[in-house]
């Protein structure tokens, strides 16, 4: 797939050959045609993996892997000259800073989510470990295709720290740091998990936040069901290897039936290993079904942030109200509503006039920044409507059509499994027909 | 003892042993056995050079038969040839309940279709039940104890787990019966039993009564007096044992990994099942993913009916077949069994007479001979069927096999054609928008 990435003519669709290897590098190649951004300037992949050993945080030793991230500039590549790519190292746990910083400073978009930390709806005879060949492989194009999606995003890709990140090795983290994100994260965080009740929030994105509540049911069921049945299906296989030992053992005994029996064995032993490699191509469909669950994900914190700035301009409309009502009785002496003033002034008599002069003016001056409040958050809840509404149906578009991508690449897939089992077992026919 | 290479012999054809004339009496036999699909065609001519041995020696009395001694198992169908020589047809079919205030049982149609000289019409038509083919086959191994007597589908069903009239059930007990009696209508001696003959005709199968006349005959080499010990087996009937012991693990073992194969792919279709559910319920949230989403459960749905079909035909046609040939393996046993018996026999009775005769120079006794005729005849019975069996044996499992590669080749098929016209379907709804897109 690095390959592919390299390549400057961008393929077309050749639908007659359809292969699910076609289907990814026509992701890819669609990321780099339609947006005018970061991708067009730059030609990014994600090289290789290495293992590396390090002292941690607490100063134990440990192992991890770090990415090696190639650019080239793509106009060097556009004039024919081929200069070799910029390179630079990056482990997993930096790829998630990046995240956590893009998350926070646009939280109107649907940031494109990273490959899983640990291995989820592992099916049995497939590796839970992170250190796992296969897995950091499989990480490995997460982590590109993460990074192609950020940086064809017509907004995202135009961020300066995700520049830095591709570009400076070692000084990057300071420079995140300094954004003074990591604040904005916890409170972040402590929003999208708080309870509050918002009076008017936007129906589109209630509806949207639904949906995504369904997205991520519907593909972690998928993912669930289909982990079962990848078990299942390669205990049927596995136990054809069967035949292979028990037809060896029969053609020995047999005098025209012998090589026959013996031929036919063998493509039972066969048929039986076929299936690793079957399933090893089923989980690249599981990937793309992964990333559309942790998008979900993204969907319904870019609608919980609509709540949160709903929520937080009817609390700030609604000071402004009760300042100003507090202001009216002051001024006016008619009580409308029960306040804690109004019995003290029942109970003890009227306060002295210049402290009611004071208390006007305090209410006054809340009362302005209460105004300006109710402006910025209006200002802030329509901005981030907007542009959230903007990004929600580009993801959407997005979605729709990566995921049939991704169906019909299972399809395809489906084909090949057929036309290996027919093989497999029409050879053993012949076999069985020559005994 | 060594004996030559005979094939059926005097004791094959239609009189029982016991009233077939010593070879080396006056009469001759101008006995004409072909053995179907076989190219072993023996002929008892007369005038064929005989070997000239003393009636007590332990060459074969039979040798002087003239044999095709050709030993290569047919490499054509073996049923194939036999139709052109073939002269009684037999069919089971058409099974029926009966429901009568005793009992509920089943009874096949079995129709017959000869130009044999032993039958009185060239068409018959009765109604059998299990129980008078089981009938037809203790009567068989009684009175031809020296021929391998094809199986019969097992007897007994467990009531609580196989449902007696199902029709999957009935279906592959009529099919296993239907091929038992193919197997002895094609065999050169069987086929020629009065038993079969009475089986196939008689309106009324009263067993009781009505055949104490045909059980008289063929009491010949039934029950052997105990007490003999056989001394060298000859080597080719321990081959063939060992030979059915190793096959029979075999069998064994095949059965067990089919039963496995079933279980596996029965479980594998439950969770593909609620797989292609999953993609069903999602459709409920989506709009332009409708159609993929539906597209994908319906080629799962139809990929487990293939499963389905693929399982049902395994249970129905491949492991009762294995099992027939268990059970045919045990009879075949029992048979080397007999045969050894009588071979022990005789040398019990002809190391008693020799030591007579040593003693007070008497003549040979009649019985010995007779003992000697019977292990012959045995031998030589037995080695054909023998070779016959291998031969049908190969042609069974031929069958057998490549009826199950193609069943697997057929479900794969239906398959891969679902998923293929969704593919189709998909990519021309592709380009359809594409070109709509930039119009």
């Amino acid at each position: 797939m690095a390959e592919d990435g390299r390549d400057e003519s961008v393929a077309a669709d050749d639908d007659s050959q359809h292969t699910a290897e076609d289907g990814r590098n026509g992701l890819n190649n669609t990321m780099v045609e339609e947006s005018p951004t970061l991708l067009r300037r730059m030609e990014i992949c994600v090289a290789e993996a290495e293992k590396r050993s390090g002292k941690n945080a607490v100063n134990m030793q440990e192992t991890f892997t770090v990415y090696l991230i190639e650019t080239r500039p793509m106009d060097a590549l556009a004039e024919g000259r081929n200069p070799a790519p910029d390179s630079l190292w990056r482990r997993y746990s930096e790829f998630e800073l990046l995240r956590n910083y893009l998350l926070v400073s646009f939280p109107y978009i649907v940031v494109p989510p990273l490959p899983e930390k640990r291995a989820e709806f592992v099916w049995h005879k497939l590796s839970a470990d992170n250190m796992d060949p296969d897995f950091v492989e499989r990480r490995r194009v997460g982590l590109e295709n993460f990074l192609l999606r950020v940086a064809s995003h017509p907004v995202l890709s135009n961020d300066e720290i995700l520049h830095h990140f591709l570009t400076e090795e070692h000084s990057w983290k300071e420079v995140v740091y300094e954004t003074g994100f990591q604040a904005k994260a916890d409170s972040r965080l402590k929003a999208l998990s708080a309870t509050f009740r918002v009076r008017n929030p936007d129906k589109r994105f209630m509806d949207m936040k639904h949906y995504s509540d369904e997205l991520q049911s519907h593909t972690s069921q998928l993912l669930r069901a289909r982990a079962r049945v990848a078990d299942r299906l390669y205990g049927v296989y596995k136990v054809h290897g069967n035949y292979g030992r028990v037809f060896s053992e029969w053609s020995a005994i047999e005098r025209e039936m012998g090589d026959g029996l013996q031929s036919a064995g063998h493509h039972m032993d066969a048929y039986a290993a076929s299936i690793d490699d079957i399933l090893e191509e089923e989980e690249h469909y599981a990937d793309q079904l992964k990333e559309y669950l942790f998008y979900a994900e993204a969907l319904r914190a870019v609608c919980r942030k609509h709540e949160l700035t709903q929520f937080e301009l009817e609390m700030a409309t609604q000071d402004l109200i009760s300042k100003k009502q507090q202001h009216e009785e002051l001024s006016t002496g008619i009580v409308r509503t029960f306040s804690f003033k109004g019995m003290t002034n029942k109970l003890f008599g009227q306060e002295a006039p210049e402290q009611r002069e004071a208390r006007l003016k305090l209410l006054e001056e809340l009362i302005e920044e209460g105004e300006e409040a109710v402006k910025d958050k209006t200002v802030e809840c329509e901005e981030h409507v907007e542009k959230a509404w903007v990004d929600v149906q580009r993801f959407k578009e997005q979605k729709d059509k990566d995921l049939r991508e991704a169906l019909i690449n299972y399809a395809v897939m489906q084909v090949s499994m057929c036309k290996k089992g027919i093989q497999m077992w029409s050879n053993a026919k012949e076999c069985f027909l020559k005994m | 003892m060594s004996v030559g290479a005979p094939r059926a012999l005097a004791s094959s054809g239609q009189k029982p042993i016991t009233e077939i004339l010593h070879p080396l009496s006056a009469a001759e036999e101008p006995l004409s056995v072909t053995i179907g699909g076989d190219k072993q065609e023996v002929a008892l001519t007369n005038g064929t050079p005989v070997e000239t041995s003393s009636p007590a020696s332990t060459s074969s009395l039979f040798n002087r038969l003239q044999l095709d001694d050709d030993l290569e198992a047919d490499v054509r169908d073996p049923y194939a040839d036999s139709t052109e020589m073939r002269d009684l047809f037999v069919t089971v079919d058409d099974p029926k309940k009966h429901v009568s205030t005793m009992e509920t049982y089943i009874t096949y149609r079995v129709s017959t279709k000869t130009s044999r000289v032993e039958f009185d019409l060239p068409e018959y038509c009765v109604r059998r039940r299990y129980q008078d083919f089981d009938w037809l086959r203790i009567k068989l191994e009684d009175s031809q104890p020296t021929h391998l007597i094809p199986p019969l589908p097992e007897k007994f069903v467990m009531k609580g787990v196989v449902d007696r009239f199902s029709e999957e059930f009935v279906e592959t007990r009529m099919k296993a019966l239907d091929k038992f009696l193919k197997r002895v209508a094609d065999h050169p001696v069987l086929s020629f039993n009065p038993h079969l003959t009475a089986f196939l005709t008689v309106k009324d199968l009263n067993k009781r009564q009505g055949l104490a006349l045909l059980s008289k005959v063929g009491e010949s080499v039934k029950h052997v007096a105990g007490g003999y010990k056989l001394r060298a087996r000859p080597a080719e009937f321990c081959a063939m044992g060992e030979y059915l012991d190793t096959f029979n693990q075999k069998l064994g073992t095949i059965d067990r990994i089919a039963q496995r194969i079933l279980k596996e792919q029965s479980e594998y279709l439950t969770e593909l099942r609620e797989y292609g559910g999953v993609y069903s319920s999602w459709v409920g949230s989506e709009e332009e993913l409708r159609r993929p989403l539906e597209g994908v459960a319906g080629c799962v749905t139809t990929s487990c009916g293939a499963l389905e079909d693929l399982g049902d035909n395994m249970s129905l046609d491949f492991l009762p077949v294995l099992r027939e040939y268990v059970l045919y393996l045990e009879s075949i046993k029992n048979v080397l069994r007999k045969r050894d018996q009588s071979q022990a026999e005789y040398e019990g009775r002809l190391e008693a007479a020799i030591l007579r005769k040593q003693e007070d120079r008497t003549p040979m006794p009649l019985e010995v001979e007779k003992c000697q005729d019977k292990v012959e005849c045995f031998n030589a019975d037995l080695k054909a069927d023998w070779e016959r069996w291998q031969s049908n044996k190969r042609h069974d499992f031929k069958q057998l096999l490549t009826s199950m590669a193609d069943r697997n080749i057929n479900s794969y098929e239906k398959s891969q054609a679902a998923w293929e016209s969704l593919i189709t379907l998909l990519q021309d709804k592709q380009t359809e928008d594409k070109t709509s897109e930039t119009n």
